[in-house]
């Protein structure tokens, strides 16, 4: 738990303010575009937190699970296509089921069978053989579900069901690949580990890219169903109009700040409830054991602890969080765009987030996802602020030019120094665990 | 009493807080063998590794040859003619062996031909497996190979944690036979032993370390026809 | 069945491609082995640093174009490479000293270090940008082909025609070259043998008298001729953008852990599977096998395993396999 003292209420005091002042200085929309993102942030800097924190374990492939959310949010709130369905639905489905069958085989085929060339030549028949097979039943079938109307469709769509449930089932699909993904790389070392899951991600990410079938790839999914009212209904709404008049504002700006407003009420409640479930799960039994397990590995296996199993939880949990801040986030964008999600980039960011915040510390993670969001957005235009500054009695040329374009990858830059700085100099981040 | 060659004289001192050595004294005469012997956890390779500069001291002092040495750092006293062959991991696995023995003499900067041609004179089936990875020895010849890449600086005094440590007795009996040659060269030789009995049988002075202390000191044969020690550490 | 001219369209499309790629991964999958070697850590700021080598090595070819120097029908990036290596070599060197000397002085556990380099990837990849942009660089000069698809043909009357580029026979020779005098180095030097005995084991290394730091520097040093190296001949093979380095990264770690961590001879084999992998799996095997089967037996759909989209799967996928069945890869590399 974070104590409730001067200094760290003062930290979260500093954000709050921070935010003020974009408020003030470019416009509110801005600010709480940035207050939405952060929450995002901080739920996600929650989940890395719990695999290093609780875990240590060192998870870069983040935005495979964040994109699985996303997924989720088209799979269960957009509309069936059923043109679609009818064309290949069926042959998808055969498919994947082929496919998993056939993975499931080759596990058996290794399992029981002893060891020794013969087990390897059956194992690699049965992988052969079910590939070729699933690609014979799912090609056709996908090519068919693509060619219905691609330009608008082209995929089998979601389930039509509300957007707030997608919320959950990201986690829940989040949480599957991460038994997967867990089940075969958590006794790696930890660069092992690393690497591995950094390529789960990339599998993942280009698994959406170029499976039209599912989502679309990089024609991308637009116009996600809502949990919050739409803008323009706002200004339609005589009775919105009139409320809006009278707090003096003009009704389209007023409509985008409440819009804003109802999903930082929404990011709110998710937030608090999964830190209240956190913390809870800190003091319980399982939470001392999996600190006990982090402070002394050797000594707690030594004890008749299952090191890995309960790896294995903290890992599934963590990356189930990812999910739904994944779902919530492709809500708040209203559409899943898979050429978006950078790996690298947005996982080390996070990252950053979660050392600087204070890692083994929920609210630390928390404090972290705002203020590294908000420096993330302001560094270009305070970078580019400073360096028309700096610039301003030189002599138009190259330097002069070139300087001014450097704003714009100040970012990178930053958040690099940002986090070297932290680790060298504070390594317990601002709110460290206590 | 003639100052020894080597004497780590009344060590105090431990790793942490609590001190393991108390006031113990383990002096080697010029080309003598002196032992280390004693019940497990007696700090033998404590005392040892103190004398080597790998353990803070508290209080006493080390010194070689009359200079006082306390203060050195074990690879400044590897450049003064200390050698230390460790007890596990003391050949470099991947490297073959004369590659090992290559890196032992690496502070010399002379020709090192005929200090190799000696090591292979000790130790005749190094010379058959000098190309060999020093890793694919068996146990034994790798503790030659360990001594040797020891023997490369050309030293004055060679430490051996527990040499036979794991090997079987024919090849103990060797290797023993072998230490004795080399302390014909006028090495001094300071070694910690598991094997009470035969390492008494060789030495000229044994040191008997209980939790620590110095418990019996004398000779080698002295020891071994003692009583209370036959009776507490060599199983009567 | 025509196996020549199917044997031509595989080389040309497959192996002479695969062995190019395969030099350059090999050269970076070295560098990334040795610091895991020598230093202990996986070294994720590599790409990176192969990104601000090439653009060094750019630069200094664009002064010396400027200048009129030139290397004949060879790129003159050849030239500047070595200064781009010294360069780059000055920036290695300062980072170890300023970021990560302070961990190793404190032991730090390996991940913390893992984590470190990742800070250091992004400063370095902010500092190539800010030098030399994020578009695309095409610096090769220099004869572009040692023998054209068309001469080929006309050469040999086949009807599949082989494209050499220069840049593609420079990558062989060039990495061949670097590979050999790694390899004397390291076996024939007392520097060289001293790294090695301090990767086989430190302690003793220590106790022969070996000098961490000077084996650190050397190590370094020869990172950052490596990473120049394999960043500039991938750059004159294809293209320079600061953003494909960053990706690279994948495929040269999955070539030295498949190789074995640690094993410079497993960098190198690695480097060539994985290339050879992501060739021969995204390759549409329909010309090769319309060549090489029986007529009534000729496919009719592409025979593309996995799109080429899927490139950087297929190195993972191979990355996994090799974790779990055999993690410390085809030469036993180290397991720390």
């Amino acid at each position: 738990m974070m104590r409730l003292n001067l200094r760290n209420l003062a930290l979260f005091g500093v954000v709050g303010l921070l935010l003020v002042i974009t408020g003030l200085t470019q416009s509110w929309n801005v600010a709480l575009t940035i207050l939405n993102m952060g929450l995002i942030s901080a739920i996600m800097a929650l989940g890395v937190n719990m695999q290093w924190g609780y875990a240590g374990l060192f998870n870069i492939g983040v935005m495979g699970f964040v994109a699985l959310g996303g997924l989720a949010a088209v799979l269960i709130a957009m509309p069936p296509v059923p043109a679609a369905w009818t064309a290949g639905g069926l042959g998808v489905v055969a498919g994947l089921l082929l496919g998993a069958a056939t993975i499931a085989g080759a596990v058996q085929v290794w399992k029981r069978m002893a060891p020794g060339r013969l087990r390897v030549a059956a194992m690699l028949a049965v992988l052969v053989a079910g590939f070729w097979l699933y690609r014979m039943v799912i090609d056709p079938a996908t090519a068919a579900v693509e060619a219905v109307n691609p330009a608008l469709e082209g995929y089998l769509g979601g389930l039509g069901l509300p957007i707030l449930l997608a919320w959950p089932v990201g986690g829940l699909l989040a949480a599957g690949a991460a038994w997967l993904i867990g089940k075969a790389a958590l006794g790696l070392r930890s660069d092992y580990l690393a690497i591995a899951t950094l390529g789960i991600a990339e599998i993942i990410i280009a698994i959406l890219k170029n499976e039209d079938w599912l989502a679309r790839g990089v024609k991308n999914v637009v116009g996600i169903p809502r949990p919050v009212p739409y803008e323009v209904d706002l200004q339609r709404s005589p009775g919105f109009v009139e409320w809006a008049r009278g707090w003096g504002t003009d009704p389209v700006a007023a409509s985008s700040v409440v819009v804003k407003l109802a999903y930082a009420a929404l990011f709110i409640v998710v937030l608090l409830a999964l830190i209240w479930l956190f913390e809870k799960a800190l003091k319980s039994p399982w939470g001392r054991m999996m600190r006990a397990i982090r402070d002394n590995e050797v000594a707690a296996g030594a004890m008749g602890k299952d090191v890995t199993r309960r790896h294995l939880q903290v890992f599934i949990l963590g990356s189930a969080v990812l999910g739904v801040a994944g779902a919530m986030m492709t809500t708040l964008d209203g559409q899943l765009t898979p050429g978006s999600y950078q790996p690298l980039r947005f996982t080390f960011l996070v990252w950053v987030m979660v050392i600087v915040g204070g890692s083994g510390n929920n609210w630390g993670a928390v404090l972290g996802g705002f203020l590294i969001w908000w420096l993330w957005v302001m560094v270009e235009p305070i970078g580019h602020w400073l360096m028309q500054l700096i610039t301003w009695g030189m002599a138009e040329g190259w330097l002069r030019t070139h300087l001014l374009d450097a704003a714009a990858h100040m970012r990178m830059l930053t958040m690099g120094l940002v986090l070297l700085f932290v680790l060298r100099f504070s390594p317990r981040g601002l709110i460290p665990e206590k | 009493m003639a100052e020894p060659f080597l004497i780590g004289d009344g060590m105090t001192g431990g790793y942490g807080a609590v001190d393991i050595l108390h006031d113990c004294t383990i002096a080697v005469e010029k080309g003598e063998i002196a032992v280390i012997v004693g019940p497990n956890g007696a700090g033998k390779s404590t005392a040892m590794k103190a004398v080597f500069g790998m353990l803070p001291l508290r209080s006493g002092a080390v010194r070689l040859n009359g200079e006082d040495i306390t203060r050195l750092s074990p690879q400044d006293r590897v450049a003064r003619g200390m050698a230390f062959v460790p007890q596990t991991n003391n050949i470099f696995t991947s490297m073959t062996v004369e590659e090992n023995l290559e890196m032992g003499a690496f502070l010399r900067r002379d020709d090192i031909s005929g200090t190799m041609e000696q090591v292979y004179e000790l130790f005749p089936i190094l010379r058959d497996k000098r190309r060999q990875a020093a890793g694919e020895l068996s146990g034994g010849q790798r503790q030659q190979v360990a001594v040797g890449r020891a023997l490369m600086t050309r030293p004055t005094v060679l430490m051996l944690d527990e040499p036979t440590a794991g090997v079987s007795p024919i090849v103990m009996d060797e290797l023993f036979d072998r230490i004795i040659e080399v302390a014909r060269t006028g090495i001094s030789i300071l070694m910690v032993e598991q094997n009470a009995r035969q390492a008494l049988e060789i030495a000229h002075k044994g040191y008997v370390l209980v939790q620590g202390a110095n418990r019996f000191t004398d000779t080698g044969q002295a020891l071994l026809a003692d009583p209370e020690v036959r009776r507490s550490f060599l199983g009567g | 069945m025509d196996f020549i001219n199917g044997f031509v369209t595989l080389a040309n499309f497959v192996i002479v491609p695969g062995l190019a790629y395969g030099a350059q991964l090999a050269l970076g999958a070295l560098g990334v082995t040795l610091i895991y070697g020598i230093l202990r850590f996986s070294n994720f700021a590599h790409g990176d640093t192969m990104a601000f080598g090439t653009t060094m090595t750019i630069l200094i070819t664009w002064a010396m174009q400027a200048a009129g120097i030139g290397f004949g029908v060879l790129p003159t990036a050849l030239l500047a490479l070595p200064f781009g290596i010294a360069l780059t070599a000055l920036l290695v060197l300062g980072t170890d000293r300023a970021v990560y000397r302070f961990y190793r002085v404190q032991k730090a556990a390996p991940v913390i270090l893992v984590i470190v380099s990742m800070g250091v990837m992004f400063v370095m990849n902010g500092l190539t940008r800010f030098i030399i942009g994020v578009e695309e660089v095409n610096f090769a000069d220099g004869g572009r082909f040692i023998v054209t698809a068309r001469e080929f043909r006309d050469m040999t009357g086949l009807q599949e025609g082989l494209a050499i580029r220069t840049t593609q026979v420079i990558t062989l020779i060039t990495a061949a070259i670097a590979v050999a005098a790694l390899f004397w180095f390291l076996g024939r030097t007392r520097t060289g043998k001293s790294m090695r005995a301090f990767s086989d084991n430190e302690d003793l290394a220590l106790l022969s008298g070996i000098s961490p730091e000077r084996v650190v520097a050397v190590t370094w040093i020869i990172t950052a001729a490596l990473a120049t190296t394999a960043g500039t001949l991938y750059g004159l093979d294809k293209s320079f953008k600061v953003f494909t380095y960053f990706q690279l990264l994948l495929p040269i770690f999955a070539s030295a852990i498949v190789g074995g961590l640690g094993s410079p001879l497993g960098a190198i084999a690695g480097g060539f599977v994985i290339a050879f992998s992501e060739v021969t799996v995204t390759y549409a095997w329909r010309r090769v096998l319309t060549y090489w089967l029986p007529d009534d037996l000729a496919p009719s759909g592409l025979v593309q395993l996995m799109s080429t989209d899927y490139k950087f799967a297929v190195s993972f996928g191979i990355l996994i396999i090799v974790l779990l069945f055999r993690p410390t890869g085809l030469f036993r590399g180290k397991v720390i």
